[in-house]
């Protein structure tokens, strides 16, 4: 038992100095800042605000030079670094309003270049998951989210795991193809608090 | 015609396809009804309304415009002056002359300007057409140009050493997450079986049969726009749903990304103008 532990830590160990000694560009024939420099030139007539919507952080950059698939040391990087980033409410509360919750599941406004930046912006929480038996037009980009509360107990902890994963998906799944919709403004502290409420309100369709 | 039905019906499986057992009851949604209306609809051959932009686009091939006040006839696609069959299905490629990898697109655009001395800025403000509105010479062009390769297959031009790196620069910006929704294209584009809402989203990484189903039926006749809509166009939609700015017409850059979808759509075959939602 010892020993193969031993073993797995080595082969971990060995597998992390490999790829902290490799280049950035390893997963590709183009280096990252030439790659960056194309992509701008497709947007050059963009408003300078909207250019800047695009300049990556260090996770994203992460996420791009391995793919989505980042070495052990790098995703344990990019954890840290996000949950860090993670902003929990000061109140201490993570359950609003159910019924709002639902409007904003159902929602993908928002974000575009030809949206109203006035006009409230959704979670679009139904383009990729599941979550109530009523709405048959969802995606299966992510997980079905049918019963989460109640399949959880609706523990308090759960509760607030999901507002971590909802304000950061990458805190706790690195590159994830989950956005995260709080540390990237798109999403409100209390509009998270209504969307937890949609997965943890017993009343919810979610567990209905 | 038969590029249309074979068009809907790649979709339809594509659709099959992407339904996990949690969901193969869903009903079909609205533009799914809408596309099989369609279907119905163009049992005559002659009724895909994507047709009526191919006639459009022959005759302004044929028209003399510009300082130069010639058609272009005489414009080069890659196999030679004037020469559309089988151009599209070799397209994008390098161009001597340009010293440039170009789409088909960036082609058409670089004839007007040097052999008709056409100012485009008109072509370019007006690319891509609105229910209704005024037909877009872009859309007409690469529907009756691409329409000359139905029936071939792709062939990816990656010989020279700029294609090459065209095609590695596509990939690299197939995986470039940005933006408010950290998208890239293979947030949606890479995994197998995935739907957004009830949309399937085709597998276009890699090599294979999704993206030369994909690939083969673009140019499309969009029923959801009632408009042929180009890969340009196509790839600005994509960025537009990303969350990223408005891209420009013609960009290096996309023609990158076709470049590289076209790659993995090698010797997919061509049926065009189709039909999709
Ligand atoms: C673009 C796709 C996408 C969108 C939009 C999205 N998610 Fe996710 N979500 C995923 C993926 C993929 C996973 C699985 C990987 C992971 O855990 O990060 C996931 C995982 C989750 C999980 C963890 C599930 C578990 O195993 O416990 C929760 C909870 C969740 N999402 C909730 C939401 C909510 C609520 C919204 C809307 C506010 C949302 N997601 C929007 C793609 C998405
Ligand atoms: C947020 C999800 C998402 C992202 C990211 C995305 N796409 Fe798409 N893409 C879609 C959807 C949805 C469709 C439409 C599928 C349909 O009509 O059924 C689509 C369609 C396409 C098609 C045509 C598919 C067909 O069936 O004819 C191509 C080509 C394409 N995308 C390329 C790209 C490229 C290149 C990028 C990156 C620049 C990209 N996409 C990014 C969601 C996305």
């Amino acid at each position: 038992m010892k020993k193969s532990w031993f073993a797995v830590l080595a082969a971990g160990a060995i597998a992390i100095t490999a790829y902290v000694g490799e280049a950035p560009a390893q997963q590709g024939k183009v280096d990252l800042a030439t790659t960056t420099k194309t992509m701008n030139a497709i947007f050059s007539k963009a408003p300078e605000a909207w250019k800047a919507k695009i300049v990556q952080d260090e996770t994203q950059k992460a996420c791009t030079t391995y793919r989505n698939s980042p070495p052990p040391a790098v995703a344990e990087q990019i954890s840290e670094r996000e949950k860090k980033n993670v902003v929990l409410p000061a109140d201490g509360k993570f359950l609003g309003d159910w019924k709002t919750g639902e409007r904003l599941a159902q929602s993908g406004y928002g974000g575009r270049h030809t949206d109203d930046p006035k006009r409230v912006m959704g979670g679009n929480c139904y383009a990729c998951h599941q979550l109530s038996k009523k709405e048959v037009s969802f995606g299966t980009m992510g997980p079905s989210l049918l019963e989460y509360g109640k399949i959880r107990k609706y523990k308090p902890e759960d509760a607030k795991a999901a507002y971590i994963k909802i304000y950061n998906a990458q805190a706790v799944f690195p590159c994830s193809n989950m956005p995260r919709l709080g540390h990237n403004k798109h999403l409100t502290e209390q509009q998270i608090k209504d969307i937890v409420a949609l997965l943890f309100d017993p009343e919810s369709p979610v567990n209905k | 015609m038969r590029g249309g039905r074979a068009a809907v019906f790649g979709l339809a499986i594509l659709a099959v396809a992407a339904t996990s057992p949690a969901s193969a009851q869903a009903p079909a949604d609205a533009s799914e009804k809408e596309i099989e209306r369609y279907r119905a609809m163009i049992s005559d051959p002659m009724s895909n309304p994507g047709f009526l932009f191919v006639d459009r686009g022959e005759a302004l091939w044929k028209t003399k415009r510009g300082t130069k006040n010639v058609s272009l006839e005489q414009c080069n696609l890659g196999e030679g002056p004037g020469k559309l069959e089988g151009a599209f299905a070799k397209l994008p490629r390098y161009f001597k002359d340009a010293d440039k990898v170009l789409d088909l697109e960036q082609r058409l655009l670089w004839c007007m300007e040097k052999l008709q001395g056409f100012d485009t800025a008109g072509v370019i403000k007006n690319k891509f057409s609105g229910a209704g509105r005024s037909p877009s010479d872009m859309q007409d062009l690469t529907a009756f140009i691409a329409n000359k390769s139905s029936g071939m297959k792709y062939q990816a031009q990656v010989s020279h050493p700029k294609e090459k790196e065209m095609v590695a620069m596509g990939e690299a910006l197939f995986y470039f997450r940005a933006g408010q929704w950290d998208f890239s294209c293979a947030t949606c584009h890479e995994a197998e079986g995935q739907r957004i809402r009830l949309q399937g989203l085709p597998v276009l990484g890699k090599p294979g049969k999704p993206a030369q189903a994909t690939m083969g039926g673009w140019p499309t006749y969009r029923v959801s726009q009632s408009q042929v809509r180009t890969m340009q166009h196509r790839i600005w939609d994509c960025f537009w749903q990303m969350r990223f700015p408005a891209a420009d017409y013609g960009a290096d850059g996309i023609t990158a990304l076709s470049a590289y979808l076209v790659k993995n759509a090698d010797g997919g075959e061509i049926q065009v103008p189709s039909i999709k939602r």
